[in-house]
């Protein structure tokens, strides 16, 4: 096999498993913090590639300009969705928050399907199939603009927390909840304000992705699974992590497809997440709790 | 005789005297009901008595519908042979799984991440595993629908109703009994306080192994009828996630470690979806997906306003 094909797969790997690390961010954190697992992640990106697909359908507007009215969209939903549904579950067992955001997922899913239909959607943009030669290398533009994208969300998301005094409340919540009371901060206004960080996330992960693959219902629950595996590999709440558990998938998938065959590549983000699990629980990045 | 003992055996005559004023749709109906009724109390003994959370419980039955479905269409073996060789193999993955979670020291969401890893990994497995027909699946000869071919567990729909009813009650009468065992009050300890049942003296991981092995038997013993009843077997339709949350919504409506609940939660999931489907059909509203979204916000309203379940609030109504 030409080594510019095995490195040509590898960049196309590493590019999309970026666009994956942003949505397993989304999820990191909001576990991190609400210590909630959102069992509608995959299901809210799935309604961001489709509200982007919209979007470029009726006005021709670029993913990328999307984002922005859909990031805001998605902060509103986030921040109501855990106002209005997840806070008075954060007390109840685990099994119980489950079902909730399991009763969410189903609602969301179908509903997808009812207003679009089973038939798959996507976006056609010109940079699409325009690529970048570098020496023998090809990339495709519009996977390195998506990971770009994804990077700068990140690293906004990484400023917001280390810098600002609404992200240091947030992580004191996420660190003690009790603590975070006592000391007067308003714990269910933060964690709203984090699904709804949660959310952005997810919303820009999807009007990226939208660029990458077509989207259809059934690739919401798939993407919440892809989310779960990443963000335990890249460990739980750990933001780093996040980003690198995503690069480390988007490449073992790209090189399984390359090798063995492509419908066997989620095989082995499994396998890598059982060996994580039973190797190193806290993940590559996560802190033992 | 109590009034709840009154009660069961009300129920029981009911549900054998069924066929006789049912006809074949209600029967299926009831047969479905049963087989989640069933499936549900096999769950619920790891997570309502000792309080694991499997979220990949379509691996056992997946697993125990594959090895005796492979054994009667490679070599024409009868289902009791493949029901042992399929309780084997599930147990064997249950306490691999068991093993290695609680040894690591793997809890809560962490395990319910794992048992999904495990059942999504045996999925796309199966989905390249030629020997069962892959993707395409793997079709068992439908036989003679009017005899009682008790050896090789083909028949009438009948039969299939009084086999998974006989399967439930006896699950019923099992966890009955197993609640009120050593094993079962160390179970309802390990899942109140796991700590503090260790501090007791409690062996915890070998408790929950037990708890593992119990369930993941009972769950390969519905994968066999589910095999047998069905005839095909797909490992998208079997092994996927969707299965295994629908294994778990019935105990978890019906009301978690309770032994009512499997029972009572599946008949009023069941009964919902075809209920809703005949009103969305009566109203001329056949859209893919109106359904579960219906389903969806009964769910989301159950879980809400409901937390322990629908069975303990009807319990305590009736002064059970």
């Amino acid at each position: 096999m030409p080594a510019e094909l095995v490195l040509n797969v590898l960049i196309s790997g590493v590019l999309t498993g970026l666009v994956y690390g942003l949505m397993a961010l989304g999820l990191s954190v909001i576990f991190g913090v609400v210590r909630v697992v959102n069992f509608a992640h995959g299901e809210m990106m799935t309604i961001a590639m489709y509200a982007a697909t919209v979007l470029f359908a009726a006005l021709k507007l670029d993913p990328f300009l999307a984002m922005l009215p859909i990031a805001a969209a998605f902060f509103i939903f986030g921040y109501g969705l855990q106002a209005g549904l997840i806070n008075p579950f954060i007390t109840r067992p685990e099994h119980s928050q489950f079902m909730l955001l399991v009763a969410v997922a189903i609602i969301m899913v179908n509903a997808m399907l009812m207003i679009f239909g089973p038939d798959a959607r996507n976006v056609q943009v010109d940079y699409q199939l325009e690529s970048i030669e570098i020496g023998r290398i090809l990339v495709d533009k519009g996977r390195l603009y998506a990971a770009l994208a994804a990077l700068i969300a990140a690293a906004a998301l990484f400023a917001f927390f280390k810098f600002t005094l609404v992200g240091k409340a947030i992580r004191a919540c996420a660190d003690n909840y009790l603590g975070a009371k006592v000391v007067g901060l308003n714990v269910k206004h933060l964690y709203s304000l984090t699904f709804g960080l949660g959310s952005v996330c997810v919303a820009i992960a999807g009007c990226a992705m939208v660029l990458l693959v077509d989207v259809t219902p059934p690739l919401g629950p798939a993407y919440t699974l892809l989310a779960f595996v990443i963000v335990i590999v890249g460990g739980m709440g750990s933001m780093g992590g996040a980003l690198l558990g995503g690069v480390l998938i988007g490449v073992s998938e790209a090189l399984a497809g390359l090798f063995i065959a492509p419908s066997a590549k989620s095989m082995f983000s499994f396998g890598l997440l059982i060996l994580v699990l039973l190797l190193r629980p806290q993940g590559l990045l996560g802190r033992r709790a | 005789m109590s009034r709840a003992s009154i009660g069961l055996a009300l129920l029981a005559a009911i549900l054998v005297a069924l066929p006789l004023f049912a006809g074949n749709y209600a029967l299926s109906v009831a047969t479905l009901i049963l087989y989640f009724a069933y499936t549900g109390q096999a769950w619920n003994v790891m997570m309502g008595f000792a309080g694991q959370l499997s979220l990949g419980h379509a691996l056992y039955v997946g697993v125990g519908a594959y090895t005796a479905g492979a054994l009667f269409f490679h070599y024409g073996i009868g289902p009791w042979v493949g029901l042992w060789l399929a309780i084997l193999l599930c147990v064997l993955l249950g306490l691999t799984i068991g093993f290695l979670a609680f040894r690591f020291g793997i809890s809560g969401v962490y395990f319910a991440l794992l048992t999904i890893a495990f059942a999504e990994f045996t999925r796309i497995g199966f989905d390249h595993l030629a020997w069962t027909g892959g993707p395409g699946g793997m079709f068992l000869r439908v036989a003679q629908r009017d005899t009682w071919d008790i050896a090789n567990f083909r028949g009438p729909p009948l039969m299939y109703y009084y086999a998974i009813l006989l399967l439930t009650a006896g699950a019923f009468l099992g966890c009955f009994l197993l609640l009120r065992s050593k094993a079962g009050y160390y179970w309802q300890a390990i899942r109140e306080n796991e700590e503090a049942a260790q501090a007791l003296g409690i062996n915890t991981f070998r408790w929950k192994m037990l708890a593992v092995a119990i369930s993941s038997a009972m769950t390969a013993v519905s994968g066999v009828f589910f095999a047998f009843y069905y005839n095909n077997l797909f490992p998208e339709q079997i092994f996927h996630i969707s299965r295994s949350i629908e294994i778990i919504l019935g105990p978890i409506i019906g009301g978690i470690g309770t032994l009512f609940g499997p029972i009572l939660g599946a008949a009023i999931l069941t009964l919902l979806s075809d209920g809703i489907t005949d009103a969305l059909g009566a109203l001329g509203w056949e859209i893919p997906g109106i359904k579960q979204v219906f389903y969806g916000l009964v769910l989301l309203a159950v879980v809400m306003f409901l937390p322990h379940g629908i069975w303990p609030a009807i319990a305590r109504r009736l002064k059970l």
